[in-house]
């Protein structure tokens, strides 16, 4: 237990500011997930796996001598025939049966991600150095990496662009269509094969990009990812489906409730608490809801 | 009851009996089988007949496994010391010494789990659907990260159980274990079979069915829902405290709450047996445990590949599972009235 959090301002100021910045590529994965979701009802386990493929496909980059900066455009382009790819094989399967055999199967897959991406790039913790440096705040009190001030830009420049896209682009439009009644949809001319091909594909992007800079920022190991579906789908929960703006407001305050878990607690915790604030969360929602004698569906 | 089910019942018994005598080097495999058909039978009562899908029972699982080694190890001598000594170097148990522990931890490592199950099923089991699902994996994975942090149980370098005293070598260490197992399976299948055939069997599956139906009709389902999730809770307690003595280390993610393991392959099982039937756990564990070794075995370092692979494909292909498929071919045996003109109109239809 270490409270110096509440008597030294600086520290509370920095560890805000991490987790805010932080906090942002968490609502980036929360899209995805929201995103597939929404459209498909699916939940997927694997989401923090693709995470963390992403985040290999930058860190080879920069093994190969390419600043890892680069991955964050070639990290989604394959990630997104990766998903493509998911979903032929495994996902149009378990579209639209039981939600438990959805999470089943894509536990399934995350445990093989996991394996073979032990395999393929070992069991060590490693990260792409991208260089940036770091910027002082406050008379050199706060520390902030410029990779994390980096990171947090991009993801908001992505999330900016698959809003508008979302919004302004044909199948933008389909995806939304099929989201509000897939039946309506396919009557009304909607492939929506297609369209949840595309959604898991651009899931699966979102994914890479977020990996690609949690290379960058922070460290990637083939067994971390459950922890990034775990977040995600805690944030989705607290923001709701198509609530853009919550989505992000909730992936920043459960970074800085991460950031402050970890000096208070002990980096040795911060992962059970954020699995256990997940626990919480939906215990008070079931208990709210029950008092009207509804249920989370 | 009929008789051809007596002479089954007995024929197993006696079969399990000598089970470790006709094969002796499988003692520790088969005491795993049993500890697997436990953890497989309990979880069908929330998966299977509840409709609670539930990553969960792992926590339970793990809780008697720390438990029962606590409680050997701490009614003797200090824990803290223990663990931080490694164990087995500083104190030694009398053959007495372990096996009163060895009752002691696994009554607590039975008892504890089932209140913790009551007080967390009155919080949780009002979540349904996928909710409960990841909220109990939410569940599962933090009990394993928190217990990894406490110091002292072990803490990241994990926890050596009291060995088995200088008895009888090996040989009755397994089977000590074996029986200890087999025991367990029999008080469980005994448990389950006898409330199988009570109307609180009906009452879960009204739940399953159409909870909120279920509820109109006057059930107070939270009741039986926590009822069912203690009874699951008690028996993988058990199971839990048996298995950490037999692996006699215990890890907080990889042996206690191993939800990418265990926490698994109780839902997979059930799956591969078919869920919501009494055999249908039983069957699959037993295939499920011959895979597994097979794959570990002869694939080694690549099992886990292999069990993502079969859990995508138990999921897609056989959601109903070995007596699903059965049920679908031979109806009459299940008890089901079919009309044999009504069949054949079926398959004209396809």
């Amino acid at each position: 237990m270490d409270f110096l959090v509440f008597q030294y301002p600086m520290i509370t100021i920095q560890a805000c500011l991490d987790g805010l910045l932080l906090g942002i590529l968490f609502a980036l994965i929360a899209y995805g997930m929201a995103l597939q979701w929404g459209v498909m009802n699916i939940i997927n386990i694997a989401q923090g796996d693709l995470v963390i493929l992403g985040g290999y496909i930058a860190y080879f980059m920069y093994l190969y001598g390419i600043h890892p900066a680069w991955g964050v455009i070639v990290s989604p382009i394959i990630m997104y025939f990766v998903g493509i790819a998911i979903y032929k094989l495994v996902i149009n399967k378990v579209v639209d049966r039981d939600l438990f055999i959805s999470i089943l199967a894509t536990f399934g897959i995350s445990i093989l991600f996991m394996q073979l991406m032990n395999f393929a790039f070992g069991a060590d913790v490693v990260l792409a150095n991208s260089g940036y440096g770091t910027t002082m705040l406050f008379d050199n009190n706060v520390v902030l990496p410029n990779s994390k001030i980096f990171s947090a830009f991009i993801s908001i420049v992505f999330a900016i662009c698959l809003v508008v896209y979302m919004k302004r682009s044909k199948l933008g439009r389909a995806i939304r269509a099929t989201a509000q009644n897939a039946r309506a949809a396919k009557i009304l001319g909607v492939d929506t094969e297609k369209v949840y091909a595309a959604t898991f594909g651009i899931n699966a992007a979102l994914c890479g990009v977020a990996g690609a800079l949690i290379s960058i920022t922070f460290t990637i190991h083939p067994y971390m990812g459950l922890p990034y579906t775990i977040r995600s789908f805690m944030i989705v929960i607290v923001a709701g489906l198509g609530n853009l703006p919550g989505v992000a407001m909730s992936g920043m305050g459960l970074g800085i409730f991460e950031e402050f878990a970890d000096y208070i607690l002990g980096t040795e915790f911060r992962i059970g608490s954020v699995f256990l604030l997940l626990v919480l969360i939906l215990v008070y929602r079931r208990f709210k809801l029950s008092r009207k004698r509804e249920y989370l569906k | 009851m009929n008789k051809n089910s007596w002479i089954l019942y007995i024929g197993i018994l006696v079969f399990g009996l000598v089970a470790p005598f006709i094969f002796p080097a499988f003692k520790v495999q088969l005491s795993i089988l049993c500890v697997l058909i436990v953890l497989a039978t309990t979880w069908n009562i929330q998966g299977g007949e509840m409709g609670y899908n539930t990553f969960g029972n792992i926590l339970f699982y793990g809780l008697g496994m720390y438990l029962c080694a606590s409680v050997q190890v701490g009614m003797f001598f200090p824990l803290a010391e223990w663990t931080e000594s490694g164990g087995e170097k500083t104190f030694v148990h009398t053959p007495s010494q372990f096996f009163q522990g060895m009752a002691a931890g696994l009554l607590v490592a039975a008892v504890v789990p089932t209140i913790v199950a009551g007080l967390i099923g009155y919080a949780i089991l009002g979540l349904r659907g996928h909710y409960f699902a990841i909220c109990t994996l939410g569940l599962g994975v933090a009990a394993g990260e928190i217990s990894g942090g406490i110091e002292i149980i072990g803490a990241g370098q994990g926890f050596t159980t009291p060995p088995f005293p200088n008895i009888g070598g090996l040989e009755a260490r397994g089977e000590f274990f074996y029986f200890l197992s087999f025991g367990a399976l029999v008080l469980t299948f005994i448990a389950v079979r006898a409330i199988y055939t009570t109307r609180f069997r009906l009452i879960l599956n009204a739940i399953r069915d159409n909870e909120d139906k279920a509820e109109a009709m006057g059930i107070e389902t939270m009741k039986y829902k926590i009822t069912g999730w203690m009874i699951s809770a008690f028996f993988c307690g058990l199971a839990g405290g048996i298995m950490g003595g037999l692996v006699g280390y215990i890890d907080s993610t990889d042996v206690a709450f191993d939800g990418r393991e265990m926490g698994v392959f109780m839902v997979l099982m059930a799956i591969l047996g078919g869920k919501g039937t009494l055999w249908g756990p039983i069957i699959g564990a037993t295939l499920f445990h011959f895979f597994k070794e097979g794959f570990w075995t002869f694939f080694l370092g690549w099992q886990y590949v292999a069990l993502g692979v079969l859990i995508v494909v138990i999921v897609i292909y056989f959601p109903e599972g070995l007596m699903g498929w059965l049920r679908e071919k031979y109806p009459e045996r299940f008890g089901e009235v079919v009309d044999e003109a009504d069949r054949k109109a079926q398959v004209e239809l396809k």
